[in-house]
């Protein structure tokens, strides 16, 4: 065995351990919040602390590789990519936390109104991070694009979640407060979403060299949809 | 533009086929880098573009070289040919001359003795070597008493000096440290604006950093030639990824 394939394996391995740590974190913090579990959502911020270290380090190890090898083609790929990877992994991991920060902060509060969607953002969500890093393991490009594909259903659920909580400020009903904190947490489950669907673009470009693009007419919407709205 | 065309050419060494039915478009005023193992025929086919294989014994060539679409085995007298198409070797070879004898050599072999018009292609030379700051007060001094870096630039300066289309640069920096290596790639670089240029290296990253078009050799063929940022992101052939992600043999 050439030793960059030794070093590669090792890649593999590390990053293996780091996406189950992080698939872990999100299931977990998706428990805590339908299950208003605090002591959960506090193992799941104290894991989350051993997070950024296990990122740093695959992170030297990529600039190791770079260095020594100075590699091209396919190696240069997977490495170029496992580098851009653990940015977004290491996000799911902090946005997880944060979810739970704020699950603890309501303080037990019951909630304002049913987590149907909730639950389903953080079931969609935890099925994205679990089958981007599957992708990667399997080098699976079938996979990595239904992950990318999937990031729309989780969109769709935020908005659902939305216009059910402005529903719930514009009726007048109590405790109207908490409406914001769970429109946060739907949130961050949206843009673990989006880290997810980034994991597995990085999966299709360590395959096959470019990056899978969004339809042009999608890509015109969202960014539509970003611009401010113009009041009448 | 196109350069170079190369059509279905085949070189024999006597009963030794050294390049199999080789078709490659070299195109002006860019970088072509030819990489790939020893004996894959890389320099022997730079060394057919100016007709330095009519030296080796028992060489026989099949197919069509064109220069500029003039077949350059068809009838082309060979100096002007070498005129138009100079060539810079692994190891640098100044004459054991002057410095701007090293350079006036080849003007004078080909007719110029106004010692005005020397000065002038001398010095233009020694410029676009990138070496004239350093040689501008050196220039009755010994070629050979130059550091190697130094002795390459004034070999790459004698080519420039007969004004030629094309350079051949058959692993000019192989003998040479990394900073005197990094001068010859930022002439290199440089050079492409006025020249064509064909350069056989071992050194892959130096094919990355300085050429437009890579082609990789093996076996006296060519398994592929594209562009070379796409050559060495997304090879085609799983031989040319095996030999440039050094997993070859």
């Amino acid at each position: 065995m050439w030793r960059i394939d030794e070093q590669l394996a090792e890649l593999n391995d590390r990053l293996l351990d780091f996406g189950a740590l992080v698939e872990q974190i999100i299931t977990l913090a998706g428990q805590a919040i339908i299950e208003q579990d605090i002591a959960l959502a506090q193992l799941v911020i104290d894991i989350e602390s051993g997070v950024k270290q296990k990122e740093k380090g695959i992170e030297a190890l990529c600039l190791k590789l770079l260095m020594q090898h100075q590699p091209v083609a396919k190696d240069l790929r997977v490495i170029s990519a496992a580098l851009k990877m653990i940015t977004d992994i290491e996000r799911i991991g902090d946005q997880s936390s944060d979810i739970c920060e704020i699950m603890i902060s309501m303080d037990g509060a019951p909630y304002i109104t049913k987590l149907e969607y909730i639950a389903q953002m953080a079931a969609a969500t935890t099925k994205m991070v679990t089958e981007s890093i599957d992708a990667y393991v399997k080098k699976d490009l079938k996979l990595a694009k239904s992950v990318i594909k999937y990031d729309d259903i989780v969109d769709e659920l935020f908005d659902k979640v939305k216009a059910d909580l402005i529903e719930h400020i514009r009726s007048g009903k109590p405790n109207s407060e908490q409406a914001i904190d769970l429109l946060m947490i739907a949130k961050y489950f949206e843009r673990i979403g989006d880290h997810a669907r980034n994991v597995a673009k990085w999966v299709v470009f360590s395959i096959r060299g470019r990056k899978e693009k969004k339809p042009k007419a999608q890509e015109n919407a969202e960014e539509n949809q970003n611009q401010p709205q113009s009041e009448e | 533009m196109n350069k170079f065309s190369i059509k279905n050419m085949n070189l024999w060494y006597r009963d030794f086929q050294a390049l199999h039915g080789i078709n490659i478009e070299i195109p002006a005023h860019q970088i072509t880098a030819f990489i790939g193992p020893s004996g894959c025929g890389k320099s022997t086919l730079i060394k057919s573009l100016n007709r330095m294989n009519d030296l080796v014994e028992g060489c026989r060539i099949e197919g069509e070289i064109l220069l500029d679409g003039q077949d350059i085995y068809g009838g082309i007298d060979v100096n002007a040919l070498r005129k138009r198409v100079g060539m810079v070797f692994q190891k640098p070879n100044p004459f054991p001359m002057s410095v701007y004898d090293n350079i006036a050599y080849g003007p004078r072999t080909h007719g110029i003795k106004s010692k005005f018009k020397l000065n002038e292609i001398v010095e233009k030379s020694l410029y676009d070597a990138a070496i004239w700051d350093e040689l501008k007060d050196r220039l009755k001094k010994s070629a050979l008493s130059l550091s190697g870096g130094q002795q390459q630039r004034l070999c790459i300066a004698r080519a420039l000096s007969v004004q030629p289309d094309v350079l051949l640069m058959d692993e000019p920096t192989s003998a040479l440290d990394p900073i005197s290596t990094a001068k010859i790639e930022e002439l290199t670089i440089k050079l492409k604006k006025d020249y064509t240029i064909v350069i056989v290296t071992h050194n892959m990253q130096q094919a990355v950093r300085i050429s437009d078009n890579t082609g990789f050799f093996l076996l006296g063929e060519m398994i592929e030639y594209s562009d070379t940022e796409k050559l060495f992101s997304i090879p085609k052939d799983k031989r040319t990824e095996d030999y440039i992600t050094g997993r070859f043999g």
